[in-house]
């Protein structure tokens, strides 16, 4: 019987070296549906991205493709256009500056929740602070938003009844910028901070106990088993994260950056990023032209930077990139 | 045998943290689940509380005046909210089934070693993951090119695939589905296809059940593919539904008007506060009830897609 297995199998093998048999048809065929999918709604779309370098102008009727192919280039004019725009400097600096503190924050502060919440003695204590602290990454934005005007609301919402009780004058909250980018901060990381904490704990309740075991015995501290076991198996995970992260610097999330705050036109200076300014672009009557340099800065910035993070992490240590 | 338990029960108790930084942690932990539940506990209290009392105290944890009105009004209302009901249930479900078939057979054909086209397949799935052609194009493909303007296709076919599923579903398959069961089923002269629906699917339920969840979230908390394609208000999802009721209150008192209802009538009677705040408990509800069930297989998802394939 096991002989009969072994020699189907070589067979298998010799038939293998023919180019494209019986089974190579049937799994094209299984990739078929997903494989149109990706052409027609990932890989069409990346072509798109040559509008930055022409004068591009949509005429209904016509296309879209027919419309790019048609309009005339215009070289880097519309990258000069923009770089000369003050909204430039202003959307280039909020979407990284954001960005930077969110990637620190959402791997510092989840690994510090999960090694926290990993000591706890009763099961049942991290279970439901564990499902709780889930809660607001299966929220919405658009959802998060009533929660955030139920506290902002000028004349009903909570922090100004706290205000009125201490004698303080209401507040504009939707109109006072200086305070956003604390709320944005606060937001990201307070929807963010529950579920990239399960992906470390996972993590760490995977690992082998023994470990700690003799660490233990061996007289190591909580903290020395915590900085020699514990931080270097979570590393491959947190550089995962970290690059994949920093693919993703010009980008933004456009429910935190326009719909909680509202499209408040006084939080402009600390609300715009590349998403809003591309998405207020598109549904204004502005040409498109322009803020297409925009996307094209966003598209292909954001694949330098992830193949360089990529080449940096493989630098130092091969096994942790992810390409 | 026996005595080695012992031990290592005993040493874990001794590896354990004391008592007061455990009472330390366990408040810190309790305090910051707070945090994450007290905006939904305000909204709800707010959606029962008297329209009244609301203009006189504002938002209250503790409901000065309790009242159903706002649910009641919802409720004679409910036209809208149960066709965009119907059409989040429409999108949900189809996508998820569409999006569950082309996210796991991908996942097969990439953990098949042996297939000739598997590199080929490899980079279609991993461009896309960091280069994409930007909100722009996409919008205009979509629109112009894919005519997907004002129909269910475009809140559903836009967000079928992502690649770090098919990654996650090939990862699982090669590392829990046998290649002996493979190899067999084909020595039995089973096609490739067959042995996916028939042997490969069935094995790997937990794996459908997290890629379901990732879709099902998804397409129930969509509200961006709505604001780009849908203008119709009869199409309009429940996320898009909410996002047009707290740009606009009267839009609810607008289109019960389109139903033929007396508009100025409704606004009069309309409780603002409360009935914007039951509508989005309306719709948060399901999915607050429904995660801390499917939380598990979220987290063996989270598993699977850390292990790089």
């Amino acid at each position: 019987m096991k002989e009969e297995y072994t020699a189907a199998i070589v067979h298998n093998q010799r038939r293998h070296k023919k180019r494209f048999h019986k089974d190579d048809l049937e799994l094209t065929l299984l990739a078929a549906p997903t494989f149109i999918w990706y052409v027609l709604f990932c890989f069409l779309p990346m072509f798109g991205v040559i509008i930055a370098f022409k004068n591009f102008s949509f005429q209904a009727g016509m296309g879209f493709i027919h419309n790019v192919f048609t309009s005339p280039w215009s070289g880097l004019k519309n990258f000069e256009f923009f770089f000369k725009s003050n909204d430039a400097w202003l959307i280039t600096r909020n979407t990284i500056g954001y960005n930077l503190i969110f990637i620190i924050l959402n791997v510092a502060v989840p690994v510090t929740l999960a090694i926290l919440i990993n000591q706890l003695r009763s099961r049942w204590v991290a279970k439901a602070a564990q499902t709780a602290m889930l809660m607001p990454y299966f929220m919405s934005w658009v959802v998060i938003t009533y929660f955030v005007s139920a506290f902002m609301n000028y004349d009903l919402g909570l922090f100004n009844q706290i205000l009125r009780y201490f004698g303080m004058e209401n507040l504009q909250w939707y109109a006072e910028k200086k305070y956003w980018p604390f709320i944005l901060i606060f937001l990201s990381t307070w929807k963010m901070a529950g579920y990239s904490m399960m992906i470390y704990l996972a993590t760490i309740t995977g690992m082998d106990a023994s470990l700690y075991e003799a660490a233990h015995i061996d007289g190591a501290s909580r903290w020395q088993q915590i900085r020699y076991i514990t931080l270097p198996l979570l590393k491959p995970v947190m550089i995962m994260m970290f690059i994949l992260a920093v693919g993703r610097i010009f980008n933004s999330d456009f429910g935190l950056f326009y719909q909680v705050p509202k499209g408040s036109p006084s939080l402009y200076e600390v609300t715009e990023t590349f998403d809003v300014y591309i998405y207020r672009a598109l549904t204004g009557s502005v040409n498109i032209s322009r803020p297409s340099a925009a996307a094209f800065i966003q598209s292909v910035a954001g694949c330098i930077t992830i193949l360089i993070a990529n080449g940096i992490v493989r630098k130092l240590d091969k096994d942790s990139a992810i390409i | 045998m026996h005595t080695r338990t012992i031990k290592s029960l005993k040493s874990d108790k001794l590896n354990r943290i004391s008592g007061s930084a455990n009472l330390i942690l366990s408040t810190l932990f309790a305090l910051l689940a707070l945090i994450c539940v007290v905006p939904l506990i305000l909204v709800v209290t707010i959606s029962i509380s008297s329209e009244r009392s609301l203009y006189e105290f504002g938002y209250r944890f503790i409901p000065k005046e309790l009242s159903l009105e706002a649910y009641r009004f919802l409720w004679n209302n409910r036209a809208m909210l149960l066709q965009s009901m119907k059409v989040t249930l429409i999108v949900t479900v189809g996508g998820t089934i569409l999006g569950l078939f082309l996210t796991t057979s991908m996942g097969y054909v990439l953990s098949r070693k042996e297939y000739k086209l598997r590199n080929f397949f490899t980079w279609i799935v991993f461009i896309p993951m960091i280069f994409n052609g930007g909100l722009i194009s996409t919008y205009f493909i979509n629109k112009t090119v894919l005519n997907l303007g004002d129909s269910l296709w475009a809140l559903i076919l836009p967000l079928l695939v992502s690649s770090f599923n098919v990654v996650i579903c090939k990862t699982f398959f090669m590392t829990t589905v046998p290649d002996s069961v493979v190899e067999s089923a084909k020595i039995d002269g089973a096609s490739q296809i067959r042995i996916y629906f028939r042997i490969v699917l069935p094995i790997s339920l937990p794996l459908l059940a997290t890629i379901a969840l990732f879709l099902i979230f998804g397409y129930w908390n969509d509200w961006w593919q709505a604001l780009l394609y849908i203008g119709e208000p009869n199409l309009k999802p429940l996320q898009s539904l909410l996002m047009s009721i707290e740009r606009n209150i009267e839009y609810i008192a607008k289109y019960s008007a389109l139903l033929g209802g007396s508009q100025t009538e409704l606004l009069s009677q309309l409780p603002r506060e409360s009935f914007r705040m039951a509508i989005a408990v309306a719709i948060i509800l399901p999915v607050s009830l429904a995660y801390p069930f499917f939380q598990r297989y979220f987290i063996s998802g989270l598993t699977v897609g850390a292990v790089k394939g």
